[in-house]
């Protein structure tokens, strides 16, 4: 490993991504350099060279095992093509790109072979490094009617932080939304009213991006200078 | 006190004018008004701002103003340890402090792969803390609602037995709130001695004091008369907002985690899930109090297994994991074992090294992401934990109840007299500090 694989400011090396296809959500997301993750200061272990990709559970292929099967057999009957499963720690993630989004979830909430009628709401996640698909969104789903849980993932690139509103179909995801756009600036199509729902209506940034600094004071305790947390040394 | 912007006219109400603004109004040309409530207001459960519109006294839209109680705990918690992160959590729904270090938990514990490796007497703790916690939840639930309708002797009463939960918090876990107490793996520190005979003690107390809450409110006719048929919901506008918890068992569907998903062992205890079928807020009041006897009957259980299980380990075997020491009674009271202190300074390099690593470094958690739902005073609690195999939480999202019940305030306020919103919020239960994190 040559020395111009990391540069002295510590950052991260651009690694490939499988993001560019369209489906993030699986595999390599970034890499760690060094022994410990310690950045901004010698790595003296000698493993200073060393790294280490970042990578999300790898997609799952058939058979998936229990309902897992009789559940993708009947999304791939509404998407068209097999769908793409990550299943980990026990729990099924979907996969799927934005457009196909809300005829999916429509389906997953009526199809009787499925009967998701509770979503829980969805979640946003942040990976800068994921080039051209660096905002997800993530759909808890519950099925009551068969005691089943399963999340839906998909995903938009910063440039175009597009994913349609899934509120006609899920009503609960009204406030859900809004803070996911709030948070993220994921732009939710179709949304009866999205606008800010915990900062201020006049906030500038997405506060829960990677790229947004948490803020605070160096505070001085008995002669040394505590720096604020997202300067002190990590371990990442 | 009057401002006119075109042809609308702002009236700012102070307190103690309400004759001079009733005066001002009879004089204003049309019926309609906007009525803004809160976000100080004691009837709002916290920071809560109400934005009315009123026909008359009848609410033709209501919305709610969020976010005041935002505090970034979501943010923070990705530049902290794994373990640090139930320190922050457990701040969020501040009712429901150990339902969050569950969640939390649970979800990092699925990641880790340990779930199964939980020893039995941790998940004991967890259960018996859990259900004394929805115990003073739904206390706080039925005071605050009491006092919102002018029932002041429902509230001194509610507080005075959660304040005995609170004891008991205080000695197991050494604070009132924010405990920090269910980490990951684990639990943070074994039942100190003689916490099962306050326990017990509790018990034969509360049973015959819930008794006094089902004398004084079941049949009252005021408190039937503010809470039936008001702030009514059915199953399928519960399962269209996603609403959980006591609001969607009032509509009859016991739809409860602890039964039908059951974590930490909840399938080994013998309880009755609660419902009603008025799908109003009596209802949810009802459920409320039942729930409370039967979370008497799980804590009771806990409490008989936790006799039998003394000395037994509470953390994971794991040391890569579980927390290095216990804390142990000094001369000055609970505080770092001397014994543990004498053996990573005095004794083992590698101990001290271990030490080091773990409390300040933390452990790594596999990259991926897991959802884990359980069932709090209000319904689906559910932290999504992602991690890129870290020593810290890369994103963690908490999905409150309190939030998305929160939602429901429309459509069971509008078409319904204005001072039965308080009434249809007070049902709901909504925790701010759980809706805004």
């Amino acid at each position: 490993m040559s020395d111009d694989t990391f540069d002295e400011t510590g950052k991260l090396p651009e690694t490939a991504t499988e993001s560019t296809t369209g489906f993030p959500g699986s595999g390599e997301i970034g890499a760690r350099v060094g022994m410990f993750g310690v950045q901004g200061s010698g790595d003296t272990s000698g493993y200073g060279g060393l790294v280490r990709p970042i990578a999300l559970p790898p997609l799952a292929t058939r058979p998936y095992g229990a309902w897992y099967d009789q559940l993708a057999d009947a999304v791939a009957e509404s998407l068209g093509e097999e769908p793409r499963v990550v299943l980990h720690a026990g729990e099924l993630t979907l996969i799927v790109q934005r457009e196909k989004l809300p005829a999916l979830m429509r389906q997953l909430r009526d199809d009787e072979r499925l009967r998701f009628e509770l979503c829980s709401g969805v979640s946003g996640v942040h990976y800068p490094d994921q080039t051209g698909a660096e905002l997800h969104a993530v759909y808890h789903l519950l099925s009551m009617t068969f005691n089943r849980r399963i999340r839906v993932e998909t995903s938009a690139p910063d440039s175009d932080p597009h994913v349609p509103s899934l509120v006609s179909v899920y009503p609960t995801l009204d406030w859900h939304e809004r803070e996911t756009y709030d948070m993220f600036g994921l732009i939710f199509d179709g949304h009866p009213a999205l606008t800010r729902i915990l900062m201020p209506d006049d906030w500038a940034g997405f506060p829960q991006r990677k790229d947004y600094p948490l803020g605070g004071i160096p505070v001085d305790y008995h002669g040394a200078t505590i720096p604020p947390p997202d300067e002190r040394r990590t371990y990442a | 006190m009057t401002q006119t912007e075109g042809n609308e006219t702002v009236f700012t109400a102070t307190g103690q004018d309400w004759d001079e603004l009733t005066d001002l109004l009879r004089e204003a040309p049309e019926e309609r008004v906007v009525v803004n409530m809160g976000p100080q207001h004691p009837s709002t459960h916290g920071v809560l701002r109400l934005i009315l519109e009123l026909e008359g006294e009848t609410v033709t839209e209501a919305r709610c103003g969020i976010g005041y109680l935002h505090t970034g705990i979501e943010k923070n918690l990705e530049y902290r340890t794994w373990v640090q992160g139930t320190t922050f959590v457990t701040r969020m729904d501040y009712l429901a402090p150990l339902h969050n270090e569950t969640a939390y938990s649970l979800g990092v514990e699925r990641l880790l792969g340990i779930e199964a490796d939980v020893p039995e007497k941790a998940q004991v703790m967890r259960v018996l803390l859990m259900e004394l916690n929805r115990i003073s939840s739904h206390l706080v639930a039925i005071a605050t609602g009491g006092m919102e309708i002018g029932a002041l002797t429902v509230m001194t009463v509610g507080f005075r037995e959660r304040e005995l939960v609170l004891d008991l918090f205080e000695l197991i876990t050494g604070l009132r709130m924010n405990h920090a107490f269910i980490r990951p793996g684990g639990v943070a520190q074994d039942l100190p001695p003689g916490a099962l005979d306050e326990i017990r003690a509790f018990l034969k107390l509360m049973r015959e004091r819930l008794k006094e809450y089902a004398a004084l409110c079941n049949a009252n006719p005021i408190f039937r008369g503010r809470l039936e048929g008001v702030g009514h919901l059915d199953l399928e506008g519960c399962l269209a907002l996603g609403i959980t918890g006591p609001i969607l068992r009032s509509t009859g569907y016991a739809w409860d985690l602890r039964k039908t998903q059951p974590y930490s062992g909840y399938d080994s205890y013998d309880f009755d899930v609660i419902t009603w079928d008025t799908a109003d807020s009596y209802g949810r009041f009802r459920i409320r109090l039942a729930e409370m006897a039967e979370s008497l009957r799980i804590v009771e259980q806990a409490a008989d297994r936790l006799s039998r299980l003394e000395g037994a380990p509470v953390m994971v075997a794991d040391k890569k994991i579980a927390w290095p020491s216990q804390l142990a009674i000094g001369s000055d009271g609970m505080g770092n074992s001397l014994d543990h202190i004498r053996h990573i300074m005095g004794e083992s390099m590698e101990a001290l090294i271990h030490h080091f690593k773990l409390v300040t470094e933390g452990f790594r958690v596999p990259a991926g992401q897991a959802y884990a739902a359980i069932e709090s005073p209000r319904g689906e609690l559910g932290a999504h934990v992602v991690s890129d195999g870290g020593t810290r939480p890369y994103r963690v999202h908490f999905r409150d109840p309190s939030f998305t019940n929160l939602q429901a305030t429309s459509v069971m306020s509008e078409g319904g007299m204005v001072a039965d919103v308080i009434v249809a919020i007070a049902s709901i239960d909504p925790v701010m500090g759980g809706v805004d994190r």
